[in-house]
This record gives C-alpha cells, sequence and structure tokens, in this order.
C-alpha cells in the first residue's frame, strides 16, 4: 500500500507569500527610485545602496550570530526595508550616517523585537527619525534636483518646499508670497524639487500605488484615508485663513505625505487589521501630520505621525472589530 | 451580481470534470457500507452475517434523533459486520456485503418517467425521506428530514437550492443539473410541499451559465421557483453564506436558518427526494466526481455506496504515479483520506488526487499581520487572533472572539502568506472551547 500525505483541509493554498508581498513593494518603489536616480545621481545611488547592503548584513549577522537561527534575508524585508530607509534621507548623506541608520532600523527597531512580524514601529521610520534627531543638520539639508549629477556629498543644497513655506511663514511672509519661491505644480509632480530621495516625484509614486492596488498587495483604505483627512483638514484651514494655510494640493504633493501614505504607513506588521481599523488610523495619520506640519516645530510631520499611529495599532485591533456575520440582526 | 457580504475567495476553480456525462460506475465486488454515514448517531444494523440482501433492502435503521437509515447498495450475501477505516482514518463499524447480481427491491420504480404529480402528503413525504435515509448531499451529511420540521415556533418562509458547488474541482452538482434538471425540480417542489413554503430560490453560480440557463427553462413552468445567478466567490456554498447571498439576511451567531425564515437544501438532496418520494429509491448511490490534475480521465460517475474508492479511481484511468495525497470531497473542506481502499459514504462528493507538487505544506513563518485572513475570513471572525489564542491555551478569549462561529472553510489558510497553519489550530479551539461550553449546562 503505498503511503499518501494526510493533513487537515484546506488542500490548496493560494502561493501568496512574505517574499511575493515584498519583492511587490519593491517593484512598486522602482519607478520613484528612477525618478531619484535623475535627479539627485550619484548620490542617491550610493546611498540606496548603502542602505540596502546594510540592512540585509545586519540582519543576517544578528539571525546568524546573536540570534543563533536561520537567516531568512531573502524574504526581501531586510532589503524593502534599507530602500525605503534611504527613499526617507537626503541623497547626499554621509555613508556612515546611513550605516548608523540602519544598524538602528534593522537592529533596534526589528531585529529586538524578534524580527519581521513582531516589531510595533515601522523599522524604516524608526530609523529615520532617530537619524533625524542625531544628525539634524545632515538630515535637513536636501540637494538640489537636476539632471544626473555626479555631485554626492559636496552637491549644491536648497530648502524643501514644506521647508520654505515654514520659515517664510515664521519670517512673516504671506503666502502668496512664499508660493512663488515653490517649484511649480508640473514640478511636483514629476519631481523636480528638493527633499529626500524617494519621496519627491509623486506621479512615480502614483504608479506605485497603482500597481499595489492591481497585485492586491495593499487595499485601498490606508493611503486614501491618510490623504483624504489631509485634503479635508487643509481645506478648512485654508478656507478659514488662505493668508496662513496653503491648501490640500500643496500638502498633498509636497513633502513625504505620498510616500508616508502608500509604503510606509500601509506596512502589514505596524497597521491596523481590519478595514475599518485602517480608516481610523489612516485619518489620524493625516490629522497628525499636518498638526505637526502646521502649528509643530518641524516643517514635516509624517514620520512622526505614522510612529506615533503605529503606537495605536495595537489598540485599534483590540477594539475596531470587523464586521462580524449575523451581527446586524442582534 | 448577487453575493455574500463579508469575505470570501476567488481559488482557481480548476473544474477539470466540466460537461463530462455521468457515467454509470461498475459494482464493486465487495461492497463495505459504513454505519456511521450521517451527522450525527452511527445507525444500528437489522442485518447480521449471511443475511441476504437485495439492492434497496434495510440495512441499518436510524438510532436516534439526529441519525438515519442505511439501505444495501448492492445485493448479495452479508458477510460480515466489522471494524474498517474510514474516511476518518479510523476504524468504524461496518456491514460488508459480497455482491451477487444486481438485484433491486421490487417496491423501488427503475423506469425513467418522470413523475411531476405528487401524491404524497407533507407528512408522508417527510416519513419517506426519513425512511430513504436522506441525507444532506453537499457534504454535511445532516439527514434531511430534521431539516424539513422547523423547532416549534418557527416558520419557514423559502427554500433555498444550493447548486453553488463553489469547492474548486468538483463538478457532480453541476453535471447533475445539466442531466436531471426535470427531476430536481420536481424534488424541489416536493420539499416545498414539505416544509409549506410556496417559495423556491435554486442559487447557482455564474461560472455555470449552462446551468442556469436549463434550470430557468425548466422552472419557468412551475410556480414560485426562480433561479438566482451568483457572483464566483468561495465559500458561497456555505449555508449561512448562501442565505445572505440570495436572501440578503445573516443568521444570527448559534441559530439555525429557520431564524431568517430558509430552509437550505443541496441540489443532489433534491435529486434524490425526488427518487425516494416518487419512484420508492432509498439513497444507496450518489454522484461523485473523481478528478485531479494527473488524473486520465477525470469523471462524474454515479456509483454505490460501499465502493472501494480505488475502484473509482481505475476506472478514471488510474492512480496518478504522482499522486501524493488523496481527498475526499473538494481541496478546501475535504478529508485527506489514508488509503485508496476507504468506501464511499452518502457524503462522498468527489476525489480529488493531490501531485506531489501541491502536496506539501510550506514552511511556517511568523505572522506579519497583513490582515489577509481577516478579510477572507467569510463569518468576519479574526483567524490570526483565534490561532494565537488556541496556540497559548487561551479558551476563555477564543470564546469571546467568537471561535465558534468559524465554518472550517479555511480560506483564511488559503491567503495566509506566511503559510500558518491557522485552521488547525481553530479547530483544535473550537473542539475545547466547545467542550468547555457543554460542560456549562
Amino acid at each position: 500500500m503505498s503511503k499518501f500525505i494526510v493533513s487537515p483541509s484546506p488542500h490548496i493554498h493560494s502561493g501568496n507569500s512574505v517574499q511575493k508581498s515584498m519583492y511587490g513593494v519593491i517593484v512598486a518603489l522602482l519607478p520613484a527610485l528612477a525618478v531619484s536616480l535623475v535627479f539627485f545621481g550619484l548620490g542617491a545611488l550610493i546611498i540606496t545602496l548603502t542602505a540596502i547592503l546594510s540592512c540585509v548584513i545586519f540582519e543576517y549577522v544578528i539571525q546568524k550570530y546573536l540570534l543563533k537561527g536561520e537567516p531568512t534575508i531573502l524574504d526581501g524585508s531586510a532589503i524593502l526595508t534599507g530602500l525605503l530607509l534611504a527613499f526617507n534621507v537626503p541623497s547626499n548623506l554621509p555613508i556612515w550616517m546611513m550605516v548608523v541608520g540602519a544598524a538602528v532600523a534593522i537592529g533596534i527597531a526589528k531585529m529586538t523585537f524578534g524580527g519581521l512580524g513582531n516589531n510595533p514601529f515601522n523599522p524604516a521610520l524608526a530609523g529615520r527619525v532617530f537619524m533625524l534627531i542625531s544628525f539634524p543638520v545632515h538630515m535637513t539639508s536636501w540637494p538640489k534636483p537636476e539632471i544626473l549629477p555626479l555631485t554626492y556629498i559636496d552637491a549644491v543644497t536648497g530648502a524643501t518646499p514644506l521647508g520654505i513655506m515654514k520659515e517664510g511663514l515664521a519670517k512673516g511672509d504671506s503666502l502668496t508670497n512664499i508660493m512663488t519661491q515653490i517649484p511649480s505644480f508640473t514640478d511636483m509632480l514629476i519631481g523636480k524639487m528638493g527633499g529626500s530621495l524617494g519621496e519627491i516625484s509623486a506621479i512615480a509614486l502614483l504608479i506605485g500605488f497603482v500597481y499595489l492596488l492591481w497585485k492586491k498587495i495593499i487595499t485601498w483604505h490606508i493611503p486614501v484615508s491618510v490623504i483624504g483627512a489631509v485634503a479635508i483638514f487643509t481645506a478648512i484651514l485654508h478656507g478659514a485663513n488662505p493668508q496662513a494655510y496653503a491648501g490640500p494640493v500643496f500638502h498633498i504633493f509636497t513633502g513625504g505625505l505620498l510616500l508616508g501614505a502608500i509604503f510606509m504607513a500601509t506596512d502589514y506588521v505596524t497597521s491596523p487589521m481590519s478595514k475599518t481599523g485602517m480608516l481610523i488610523y489612516g485619518t489620524m495619520i493625516g490629522v497628525i501630520t499636518i498638526l505637526i506640519r502646521v502649528f509643530g516645530a518641524y516643517p514635516e510631520g509624517v514620520s512622526f505621525a505614522i510612529l506615533i499611529m503605529n503606537a495605536f495599532t495595537p489598540l485599534i485591533n483590540k477594539y475596531i472589530k470587523p464586521k462580524r456575520y449575523g451581527e446586524i440582526l442582534k | 451580481m448577487k453575493t455574500f457580504k463579508i469575505g470570501g475567495i476567488h481559488p482557481p476553480e480548476n473544474k477539470l470534470s466540466a460537461n463530462k456525462t455521468i457515467q454509470v460506475a461498475p459494482l464493486p465486488t465487495q461492497a463495505i457500507v459504513m454505519l456511521g454515514q450521517c451527522l450525527g448517531a452511527p445507525s444500528t444494523p437489522v442485518v447480521e452475517k449471511g443475511s441476504e440482501v437485495k439492492v434497496g433492502t434495510l440495512l441499518a435503521k436510524s438510532s436516534g434523533f439526529v441519525s438515519a437509515n442505511l439501505h444495501a447498495p448492492v445485493s448479495g450475501k452479508v458477510v460480515k459486520i466489522d471494524e474498517f477505516i474510514d474516511a476518518s482514518g479510523y476504524k468504524k463499524s461496518a456491514v460488508v456485503i459480497d455482491v451477487e447480481g444486481d438485484v433491486w427491491e421490487d417496491a423501488i420504480d427503475r423506469s425513467t418517467t418522470l413523475i411531476k404529480e405528487i401524491k404524497a402528503s407533507k407528512e408522508e413525504i417527510i416519513k419517506k425521506i426519513a425512511d430513504a435515509g436522506i441525507v444532506g448531499l453537499g457534504g454535511a451529511t445532516f439527514p434531511t428530514h430534521i431539516k424539513l420540521t422547523p423547532p416549534p415556533g418557527k416558520t419557514a418562509e423559502v427554500l433555498i437550492i444550493n447548486g453553488v458547488e463553489c469547492e474548486p474541482y468538483l463538478t457532480s452538482d453541476h453535471q447533475l443539473m445539466m442531466e436531471k434538471g426535470e427531476e430536481i425540480v420536481v424534488g424541489i417542489t416536493i420539499l416545498m410541499k414539505a416544509i409549506g413554503v410556496n417559495r423556491a430560490i435554486i442559487g447557482i453560480e455564474n461560472n455555470k451559465p449552462d446551468a442556469i440557463a436549463h434550470l430557468r427553462k425548466i422552472v419557468a413552468q412551475y410556480s414560485g421557483i426562480e433561479v438566482c445567478p451568483l457572483k464566483v466567490q468561495y465559500p458561497q456554498g456555505g449555508e449561512k453564506q448562501l442565505i445572505d447571498a440570495i436572501i440578503n439576511r445573516q443568521v444570527p451567531s448559534g441559530t439555525l436558518p429557520v431564524e431568517v425564515g430558509a430552509v437550505v437544501q443541496n441540489i443532489g438532496t433534491a435529486f434524490a427526494v425526488y427518487e425516494a418520494v416518487q419512484k420508492n429509491k432509498p439513497l444507496f448511490e450518489r454522484i461523485i466526481t473523481i478528478t485531479g490534475k494527473s488524473v486520465k480521465t477525470p469523471c462524474n460517475l454515479l456509483a454505490r455506496i460501499g465502493t472501494p474508492f480505488s475502484q473509482l479511481i481505475d476506472f478514471c484511468g488510474g492512480l496518478p504515479n504522482d499522486t501524493a495525497k488523496i481527498v475526499g470531497g473538494g481541496p478546501m473542506m475535504g478529508k485527506a483520506l489514508v488509503s485508496v481502499d476507504v468506501p464511499m459514504t452518502k457524503g462522498s462528493s468527489g476525489l480529488l488526487m493531490i501531485p506531489e507538487a501541491e502536496a506539501q505544506r510550506q514552511t511556517i513563518r511568523n505572522c506579519i499581520r497583513c490582515g489577509k485572513c481577516v478579510s477572507a475570513c467569510a463569518m468576519g471572525i479574526e483567524p490570526f487572533l483565534l490561532m494565537a489564542t488556541s496556540e497559548r491555551a487561551m479558551w476563555e478569549e477564543a470564546e469571546s472572539a467568537h471561535i465558534m462561529d468559524c465554518i472550517e472553510c479555511g480560506s483564511c489558510m488559503f491567503v495566509c502568506p506566511s503559510n500558518r497553519p491557522l485552521l488547525d489550530y481553530i479547530r483544535l479551539g473550537k473542539a475545547k472551547v466547545g467542550a468547555i461550553i457543554r460542560s456549562r449546562k
């Protein structure tokens, strides 16, 4: 009698895997990476490679020699963390700072909690915020976009649109005046503006968003609620005082909002699991981002907003339950 | 297009045996009739070693409220009543009959003439169905006559007929609808009379447009019966999901469908009811799909209960060499069999040979909290949480997370990117929590 495998149902699997999801997100980030390579040239290349390599090596070393386990670097999550970390820093950052950032992202934010799936905070964002606080000057001097520049550390720097606005408003300039100094809307769409490596091109990020939706890697709930909350909140502020507060278009297409909403806030591990939970989480990220941008000390608030809401995710998961079958009839 | 509202997945359909005409499987040389073939108590044998039986002779009686009669699927001599390994992998009692000829009980009408007129009264119908040992043929094998008598105080408004066949690979209901549409519809009118409703809706997924069109043409001659096409989505054939899809009502947790005025019966059951009531034929044979990617000729067979699966597989070209797993039923909810010598029972809707490449489960990884199991869950509960609580023996938490609502459709495990054994742990949790709930009473 031949032997057969006996296991409980189901006997088929969708073929979905952690790797497929991770590499899917990496593919979705490629258009934005391409734009960065065009506008930030050599610096973007060096920073991206450094970040990815450091994240992968740190994860391998920690898993193999500290935790004495089977390294899972091929699942793509360390590569993704590296890529996202690079996307969140200026492209003229010194290499050693990038390596430190990667060590914090992988070593502290991810592996100390038990690796992929157990980290309460988005590792790339934790690394980024660590760098922002530790190296404030380097983390806030952005190179000016050029076409395929070969400069790296010595690139000509300039402020981001959000920085220009914050500074201008602090000096008492009128918003109409400030707006003449920021890039045109077309430049914002294609990404011809100062900013962190991967956040500049709205079009490239939106192409990635469409790809993620098409591949069913993420659902629309988080990105749309983040962007929607920002749009509504800034529209109200702008409507109340157009001279003090910029409108929704400016806030959505500048800074790290799209990168954060589409790629960082949607991180599986650190975002809520039910659809209602996702909407609450996304809305709060949008609101906190604008609170920081408009009323806070920093010109940009997406990273902080996401990290703050990461902390609320377990609470949201506990109290916001999916709609249960048969519940409505009670 | 209608469908159920919560969760759901769309696994590859792989209906390899679609549109294959139903063939009559050859008689076995020995039939092994398991005594426990329905949900509930095993039947009590009324024959003994040496008894001569005809096809349709009562073999074993219903032994409780939830239990059903069993009839001889073959004619011949009872050689033993012994323990035999069934689909569960455990040894259970069975009546073994050596086949001699094919002599049917005289009362059975073997003609193919369609009898539309229903002479039997409501009570007679239910009695005939009980006598014929009919159980739900969709796979749950719940005795049909019990479902036809709603508990006191509840009234049924509508009869829902399950022609969904949402399990991948299976085509037996589809083919039955194509070939025995008239009989099925008469069966439905019988069931309507038995329940006392004047409305019946047949739910069919729109991947079977031929069946939808065919049955629509037939039901046009009857009043009160309609066909409802449904958007393809698994597990639409689940009773609760089907009710939600068709009449837009949800059965409250822990209650029966009749709570929302619905009684659900399977297509195959409706056909068996027709045969029992109009033709005096007990349930001793059924349609079974023999299928699999490497199977030479995937088939829909009319086979006698008690036929060893090995014979059915041989009929369809033999067991493929690369077979690593054999599933009784569909790939989502079917049971893996320990051997091909297991006999067919009333609940055998299909037999699936899974090749080596697809039979092994993949390495389990950490939960990455992607929430795909939550989105897929057709009951709107949280599989990741139920697994976590069961893994840690947190039974109270599992209960308050509604673990008992789980219908074990397997959608959560199907979509899990980390290959986590969600349903394995949920089953364990359900067993434990169920025992705790019962001990409170």
